[in-house]
């Protein structure tokens, strides 16, 4: 018999079942919410305490092999941080990396209960699951990067439409992926021979084909499949001056169809140059604010150490030559590529300073919370461990105008933040946190605490500062079983591992095992992964093509 | 784990295993083809003579199970073990290449429940490569890229002829590939050594240098890429203009890649030189595409690295006993805890240490308990106080091994053992040693396996 719990007392915020701040009681049977609870149910008095359902990270990056390639070549980051074992309780280490045990407790001792790990190159999506296998608690998801691969290319190429469906297809099925990712279409192909795409409509080379013709296939593939979350889009551009051009332009020409536009905050500058850097956020949200079908991430910027890891090779090279830091780069065969530069962002260097402040306008300019999720796209704008100081800006005017006295005095001048007067209620932050990643990726039974959902539940105390409310929940529990209790993890257990499960769109062509074996370098049949071999797993069924 | 899925009944004794991953080295290919008779390996294909050995001679050199030299079960030589480890104060827990992930993974798990040292065979090959990208990182790419596109590839200080023989064929040298579709034909290779070897033969140029002069030889060549003359006739015994030659095609190649080996980290300068190639190769990306990568990989060293970084951070020399990890080579690296004579008993887990050891890191071994889990008899066998065989790793035990380029792979089980597999039998010494320590409550969480 599973367990059975009331939570009593507490003000609910379920944004997703119009509830926001009722006092109200929450039953839990076998690791769901239920009408009422049946025989003898276990009491959690939540008098004076706020319960939100757990929290949904719908981008962040925690374990890929370039995650990992990213530990392995930053020992200086994880002195900072040792985590000592305890009973029932791996060691590990956390700062701007964590290991993956680590990982697991972080996230749960904010009171987020399902993560998505954001890019993984379908080589290296065995290795994915095994790092999440080791990460606890948390439920995790993870995207596949398709935006560079070669077979996708080749079939574009020739225009066979259907191919690319069947592929990707294909793709998720093999691999239990949950998404479709794509970063920089066509430039990361481009950065293979050392270059990249200068817009939409640059070609590629060799393949001959536009990022703007990827864009629209994909996007097409994974409406047509009817997959629960839109095409993960990390655009063309990123971190450079003046892309907000080339973010206006990707949202046109995808116009009409669901896209998720990934750490928009990196995609929202303007300026000629680096010192002509300044904010476009305004343009950003006017435009998204306009048009419903888009979501977004921020991919806001918190001050101190990051590490940034993107399959944006062309990308990294240019941070790498910014910033003089270590760069790792490894490009990965048929698939995309990936670059990896430590970065430091400070609140005295301009760049740096508006970048933090374009985060935040984005946050107060688009309207509409439920198509805005809270990421600093870990850990390239900082570390998911400071998602509560993000908060507490956003909650607290106060707390911005005590920072804006303390960065790069252009945020001023250059950017619309000192005029922003919203703060984000607490059923805004139910929303951006959990009910709103839950509904863009599709999981109707994450983000809220209507019957049927899973029992993934955060407590907070009613803190007025709500960095310190948001850091240290009173009770976390996952599907139905207590983790947390007074911010310490009583109870370690195995999360699971969410795919999607494609419709059936036919069979990929007999001659495709000879000329996947013509790219690749290894056996077609060694491909894909076993169901078996993720232990604790929950299969999400495709929609209806949209 | 995937058991032989392509295993087709050709005949009641005749079974043919298709796709087999094999475990000997970081090439990691997976095209081999098994055959086996009554639950016996009669022939391989496609592997080349190093893993056709590991497939044929599988039976050979068995260890069996004993306690301080007398015949014992596997059963008590578990339980011996675990009492070793539970008592010991300073424990090492070494090895672990030839072996499959999750055996490695419960290596790590017991490391942290004992909070032992624990390193693997990299920290005496590869480990000054890991520190080298430490420092500056890397440029680096899969081996599928190489294959599809590199037309300059450099061997520098390895010897794949001989150590990774089908790296050239699979991957590098000979290899078609999508913009290589002439293979060879399409390519320059170049051999750097301080000597001929194997690997020359296959080189259209070989560059023969003085021992221990690497690092100057980098040097020159990034100041030559950064325009400056030198002063020097020649370097490392080569004279400038040579290099300077080498460096015109390093620059003109469309996409060139420096493999380097052992000829680097363990000679004169060490994890420095790979810290000069490592420069010098990410420098030339300002002119064309240039890559590097390490010739890595005795078994799967390279998953080992993997999986003890995730779980800890770090990628070797780990040690445990402030209940968190640290990371310190030339403290906590297996060479030194031994010839310091720190540590007090030792598990060492698929891989001959004793064998491959100097006189004075072996001498301490003897001197301590030391529990050997592996297939086979190895001077290390010989000479611990339990010995616990095992179903070997890729042949008798499924699991997953990693390529030198951190791409995982399944490796199948062709054949049964009489014995357990690594990870059952460190599954099992976990067990009892959870138990034994806090008064019976057991442990940090195991990993991956479901809580009821």
């Amino acid at each position: 018999m599973g367990r059975s719990l009331k939570i009593v007392g507490g003000e609910v915020y379920d944004p997703a079942n119009g509830i926001s701040g009722a006092v109200k009681e929450i039953c839990v049977q076998d690791g769901k919410i239920v009408e009422s609870c049946k025989g003898p149910a276990e009491v959690i008095d939540a008098t004076n305490l706020v319960v939100m359902p757990g929290g949904v990270d719908i981008h962040t990056h925690i374990a890929s092999s370039a995650v990992n390639a990213a530990r392995g070549f930053r020992p200086e980051d994880h002195r900072h941080r040792p985590i000592a074992k305890k009973p029932g309780l791996r060691s590990g280490v956390g700062f701007t990396i964590p290991s993956t045990f680590a990982t697991g407790y972080l996230y749960t001792k904010m009171g987020y209960t399902t993560v998505m790990e954001a890019a993984n190159a379908p080589i290296g999506v065995r290795h994915t699951h095994e790092e999440l296998i080791d990460t606890p608690i948390l439920d995790k998801g993870l995207y596949i990067l398709m935006g560079n691969n070669e077979l996708i290319l080749k079939y574009l190429k020739a225009g066979e439409m259907e191919k690319v469906k069947r592929y990707v297809a294909w793709l998720l099925r093999s691999l239990k992926g949950y998404g479709i990712k794509l970063v920089n279409p066509g430039g990361v192909e481009q950065w293979k021979y050392g270059k990249d795409v200068e817009g939409l409509d640059d070609r590629v080379y060799y393949w001959d084909v536009t990022p703007r013709q990827i864009l629209k296939a994909l996007s097409w593939a994974n409406e047509s499949l009817g997959l629960p979350h839109p095409i993960h889009l990390h655009a063309n551009r990123l971190g450079i001056p003046n892309n907000y051009l080339t973010t206006l332009e990707t949202m046109q020409a995808l116009e009409g169809s669901r896209l998720h536009m990934a750490h928009i905050q990196f995609h929202s500058y303007g300026g000629e140059n680096w010192a002509g850097f300044s904010s476009k956020a305004a343009e950003v949200a006017e435009y998204i604010n306009a048009h419903p079908h888009i979501t977004t991430d921020i991919g806001q910027v918190v001050f101190g150490d990051a590490t940034t890891i993107t399959a944006d090779g062309p990308w990294q090279y240019r941070l790498y030559k910014l910033s003089k830091n270590k760069w790792y780069n490894q490009d990965v065969e048929v698939e995309t590529g990936c670059g990896i530069v430590p970065y430091v962002y400070r609140e005295k260097n301009y760049v740096n300073a508006i970048q933090w402040a374009i985060g935040l306008e984005l946050f107060l300019l688009i309207r509409d919370p439920w198509r805005v999720s809270l990421s600093t796209d870990h850990p390239n704008g900082g570390v998911f461990v400071f998602y509560p100081w993000v908060i507490k800006l956003l909650m607290d005017k106060e707390f911005r105008g005590e920072m804006l006295k303390r960065v790069h005095k252009r945020v001023l001048s250059d950017t619309t933040l000192p005029k922003l007067d919203r703060e984000y209620t607490l059923a805004e932050i139910a929303i951006i946190t959990r009910a709103g990643p839950a509904r863009t990726l599709g999981l109707t039974h994450k983000g809220h605490l209507g019957i049927g959902a899973d029992a993934d539940i955060a407590i907070y105390s009613k803190d007025s500062d709500r960095e310190q409310m948001f850091e240290h929940p009173v009770y976390v529990l996952k599907d139905g079983e207590t983790v947390l209790r007074e911010g310490e993890i009583i109870a370690s257990r195995t999360g699971k591992t969410l795919f999607v499960v494609p419709p059936e769109v036919g069979e990929m062509d007999p001659a495709f095992k000879t000329e996947f074996e013509n790219f690749y370098t290894i056996e077609y049949e060694n491909f894909p992964i076993d169901v078996e071999d993720i232990p604790n797993r929950e299969a999400i069924p495709a929609g209806a093509a949209r | 784990m995937a058991e032989a899925g392509a295993v087709k009944e050709l005949t009641k004794e005749l079974r043919v295993v298709t796709g087999v991953t094999c475990p000997f080295c970081g090439v990691t290919c997976d095209d081999l083809e098994v055959h086996v008779v009554d639950g016996k390996i009669k022939e391989v294909k496609n592997a080349c003579v190093l893993g056709k050995d590991t497939f044929m001679h599988h039976l050979e050199g068995w260890a069996t199970p004993r306690i301080k030299g007398k015949p014992a079960t596997v059963d008590e030589c578990i339980d011996a073990a675990a009492e070793i480890l539970a008592k010991a104060k300073y424990p090492l827990i070494y090895g672990l290449d030839s072996t499959e992930l999750n055996a490695q993974r419960r290596a790590i798990e017991l490391a942290d429940l004992i909070g032992a040292n624990i390193d693997h065979t990299s920290s005496v090959c590869h480990a000054p490569s890991l520190q080298a990208i430490q420092t500056v990182g890397i440029s680096s790419c899969t081996v599928g890229e190489v294959k599809n596109r590199a037309d300059l590839i450099i061997f520098w200080g390895c010897n794949p002829a001989e150590a990774h023989p089908r790296h050239p064929t699979r991957y590098s040298v000979t290899a078609k590939g999508l913009f290589t579709p002439k293979g060879k034909k399409d390519r320059m290779v170049i051999n750097v050594d301080v000597r001929p070897t194997p690997t020359t033969r296959m080189a259209d140029a070989f560059i023969q240098i003085k021992p221990n002069t690497d690092y100057e030889i980098f040097s020159a060549l990034r100041a030559l890429l950064k325009g400056h003359e030198l002063e020097h006739t020649e370097v490392g015994g080569v004279a400038i203009d040579e290099w300077k030659t080498l460096l015109e095609k390093m620059k003109s190649s469309k996409f060139g890649i420096l493999y380097w080996g052992m000829g680097l980290t363990m000679s004169r300068g060490k994890y420095l030189n790979v810290v000069a190639l490592l420069t010098l190769t990410q420098e030339l990306n300002r002119f064309t595409k240039f890559l590097a990568a390490p010739m890595r990989g005795h078994g799967n060293v390279v998953g080992m690295a993997q999986v003890l970084t995730w779980q800890t951070g770090y990628p070797f020399a780990v040690n445990m006993s402030r209940g968190y990890p640290r990371f310190n080579p030339g403290e906590y690296s297996v060479a030194d805890l031994l010839a310091h004579g720190e540590v007090d008993a030792a598990l060492i887990v698929a891989g001959d240490a004793i064998g491959n050891f100097p006189a004075k890191m072996a001498e301490h071994l003897q001197s301590i308990p030391v529990i050997a889990v592996d297939p086979k008899e190895s001077e290390t066998t010989k000479v611990a106080t339990v010995v616990i065989p095992t179903a070997q790793a890729g042949v008798a035990a499924g699991g997953i091994a990693y390529r030198m380029d951190h791409i995982p792979l399944v490796m199948k089980k062709v054949v049964d053992s009489p014995y357990p597999s690594d990870r059952e039998v460190l599954e099992r010494i976990i067990a009892k040693v959870s138990a034994m320590k806090n008064g019976g409550k057991g442990g940090p969480a195991p990993a991956g396996r479901a809580r009821d």
